[in-house]
């Protein structure tokens, strides 16, 4: 256990040092996104992520904006088990045919008013597998989408960048 | 020993069945040999096969012209023998591997959804990557289907999957998937239960199909590079490279000295991007989130690294045919050694922490066991299977350059457990950063990349890499005017699902998730 602590105490807070890339980018980005959520959402927007067909590059990347370097919680974004609990949907993958009826009842089971996010570069436009009998391509070829995020698979900062356009969108319902 | 050195005894054995089989080198630069054989005799092959110890290592078909070729890929003592046969397309019928190799279960019912094959005496009846998405009457991997396919309305929800039933009192059944809570990849699992304890599980996969295998069609090779490494995308570096080899030995080239050991390196930083991700999430599986944080963090600190010094996160298109589309100049070299250096000091410090913390011994020793018979007969790999007692690795068994310069350790050991399989992995951290090491060392001058030819005609190869889960096998054919005619990755998942079917029995409903992380099978790649 002391050595628990004491790892802990020596890494500190990594949250804020900035290593490679551009960490203010990372903050500027993060707190504009935080004011956009506190203003529109009371604080805290629930992310339902839904896989329609992705090659899992895109959820590696999803799962690194909750480690400790980008830690998103902190600009009150949190990823949720249940459509129902969701604000947005942060789909990946080309929508492959045998997801498309899943990925229809996980949009139906979520409340409006919601909004889709499709992240990486087959969400947008295909990708790679593009549309065949097995791939519906698209995401937007089943669902409405609102905002997409471009890369293969975007970056954690591309997909906070994106989220902040997500937000932006819409200030009507605010 | 010497390669192939049980090959006569085995020919001797097939002819003692008076089976005749004409044996000879496979294709191209393909490390395997070749044995063409009888339809009517794919059975007797394989019964003669088990009872050498052979494992099943892959199998697929491949339609030309009027007849559907079969191949069996067999493993012995890192000797790889092709099986290959030939049934016509009016009646494609040959017996079924299953019975003597529990491992070709999914592989044939695959074939037989996307190709038509018919396997006799198979066990299984069910449909297996086919749900909705085109009718029982079709096959998409014929040449006369079109990719594009045939569906112009919504694909309906695959209901009427036949899944096992228990009866009995006080058992239920738990239906999960294919959305999960988590950030993961969709796939549906039926429990049955009894208070909290599994009876069943049953897999239902297949959701993530994307038709790789026939998008892959008509595509040169630097097409088909970017399509390997998206099979699987955490593996993507040793996907595309098990393509390219297999290409490479269609095309008769090797890649410059320089660009195999590039090609290392970005492959053992795969894995190790991989194994530090996982071992977080086991711990924090059973609640201990130290360890997500603490390894979350090494891992970013690792792939911020790839990205500078290789332009991608997650080296994505990196390998490409011929060799690499990155070089590492000097000082990055130094980066990396020093890297090399901080992150093994610190997961000593780790390590020792894992290794004697009470509550994670608590959980993860004896929890989700694979025994090694299982892990036999399912021909589990990678970690899965090291940590059963099969200590198979390609780099150590069946070496391909730069490999065969350099010893590979390959941990071992009996337990079969999620700690077993967490041991694994940290062994083959350490492991993989010596080897690193040694690959900066001695990473030879000069090009990393060779032209391909202009024009590989109709010719095949097979590509043997181990990914960070595992051997992964790749065959490629291109057709007469030099485009693929035939791709098919075969990721070692494709054996390590059907052992978490068994690690689960008996096990508690809550310890799923931590039995499902500790084997981590690719959806995506299995699903193709
Ligand atoms: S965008 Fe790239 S990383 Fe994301 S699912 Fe598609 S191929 Fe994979």
């Amino acid at each position: 256990m002391l050595r628990v602590l004491n790892k802990i105490f020596r890494t500190g807070v990594l949250t804020e040092t900035p290593p490679v890339i551009s960490e203010s980018e990372l903050e500027r980005c993060g707190i504009e996104v935080r004011r956009r959520i506190d203003a529109r959402f009371g604080g805290s927007l629930a992310i339902r992520q839904v896989d329609a067909g992705s090659c899992n590059g895109c959820e590696l990347e999803i799962h690194a904006l909750n480690n400790p370097y980008h830690d998103v919680e902190r600009f009150g974004i949190h990823f949720v088990a249940s459509p129902r609990h969701a604000d947005a949907l942060l789909v990946t993958g080309p929508v492959s045919r045998h997801m498309e009826a899943a990925l229809r009842r996980v949009y139906n089971a979520t409340p409006a008013p919601k909004f889709v996010i499709a992240a990486g570069d087959c969400a947008c436009d295909g990708g790679e597998f593009g549309i065949s009998y097995a791939s519906c391509g698209a995401v937007e070829n089943v669902l409405p989408v609102d905002v997409k995020i471009a890369g293969c698979p975007p970056a954690p900062l591309d997909l906070l960048r994106g989220l902040l356009a997500a937000l932006g969108e819409g200030s009507d319902q605010s | 020993m010497s390669r192939f050195d049980w090959l006569p005894d085995f020919l001797a054995k097939l002819e003692d069945a008076s089976i005749t089989a004409p044996c000879g080198p496979a294709s191209g630069g393909t490390p395997a040999s070749l044995l063409v054989v009888d339809a009517a005799d794919w059975g007797r092959v394989a019964s003669v096969a088990i009872s050498f110890n052979c494992r099943l290592a892959g199998l697929w078909g491949d339609q030309r012209e009027g007849k559907i070729m079969l191949f069996c890929c067999l493993e012995r003592q890192g000797d790889y023998l092709l099986l290959r046969t030939a049934v016509p397309l009016s009646h494609p019928e040959l017996p079924s591997h299953t019975f003597w190799f529990p491992s070709a279960d999914r592989l044939e019912r695959h074939a037989r959804d996307l190709l038509g094959v018919i396997f006799t005496r198979h066990p299984d009846s069910r449909r297996w990557t086919r749900h909705r998405a085109w009718p029982e009457t079709d096959y998409p991997l014929r040449s006369d289907f079109p990719a594009a396919g045939r569906r112009t309305t919504k694909t309906p929800q695959d209901e009427e999957y036949p899944f096992l039933r228990a009866k009995g009192t006080g058992v239920y059944e738990i239906p999960v998937g294919p959305v999960h809570a988590g950030i993961i990849e969709p796939g549906h699992f039926r429990f049955q239960a009894v208070g909290e304890e599994v009876l069943n599980l049953e897999e239902r996969l297949g959701y993530l199909h994307k038709g790789i295998e026939k998008i892959a069609v008509g595509r040169d090779s630097a097409g088909l590079a970017r399509l390997a490494g998206r099979v699987s995308g955490d593996s993507t570096v040793a996907h595309a490279w098990a393509a390219c080899q297999a290409m490479e030995r269609a095309a008769g080239i090797e890649p410059p000295p320089r660009g195999l050991a590039l090609r290392a390196l970005l492959a053992e930083r795969e894995r190790i991007a991989n194994h530090l991700g996982d071992i977080g999430a086991i711990c924090n599986d059973v609640g201990f989130a130290f360890a997500l944080y603490q390894f979350s963090r090494l891992r970013e600190i690792w792939q911020r690294r790839s990205a500078e010094l290789f332009g991608h996160r997650l080296l994505m298109d990196r390998v490409v045919p011929g060799g690499v589309g990155v070089d590492l100049e000097s000082n990055g070299s130094l980066s990396l050694r020093e890297d090399h250096r901080l992150l093994r000091k610190e997961l000593n410090g780790l390590f020792d922490i894992l290794e004697d913390h009470p509550s994670l011994e608590d959980r993860l020793l004896t929890t989700g066991r694979l025994t090694a018979e299982s892990a036999r007969s399912l021909g589990s790999l990678g970690y899965v299977g090291k940590a059963s007692g099969q200590g198979f690795d390609v780099r150590h068994n069946n070496p391909y350059a730069p490999y065969d310069r350099m010893e590979v350790a390959v941990p071992v050991f009996e337990e079969g457990d999620v700690a077993a399989r967490v041991r694994v992995r940290m062994e083959e951290v350490r492991i993989s950063l010596d080897l690193l090491d040694c690959l900066l060392a001695g990473l030879p001058a000069g090009e990393v990349r060779q032209e391909m030819p202009s024009l590989i005609s109709s010719a095949e190869g097979v590509g043997f890499v181990e990914g960070w889960r595992g051997e992964i096998i790749t065959y490629v054919r291109f057709d007469g005017e030099g485009r693929v005619a035939r791709f098919f990755p075969r990721d070692p998942s494709w054996f390590t699902w059907p052992a978490l079917e068994r690690i689960v029995l008996g096990n508690i409903v809550p310890d799923f998730p931590v039995c499902n992380k500790s084997v981590n099978g690719s959806y995506s790649g299995h699903d193709l």
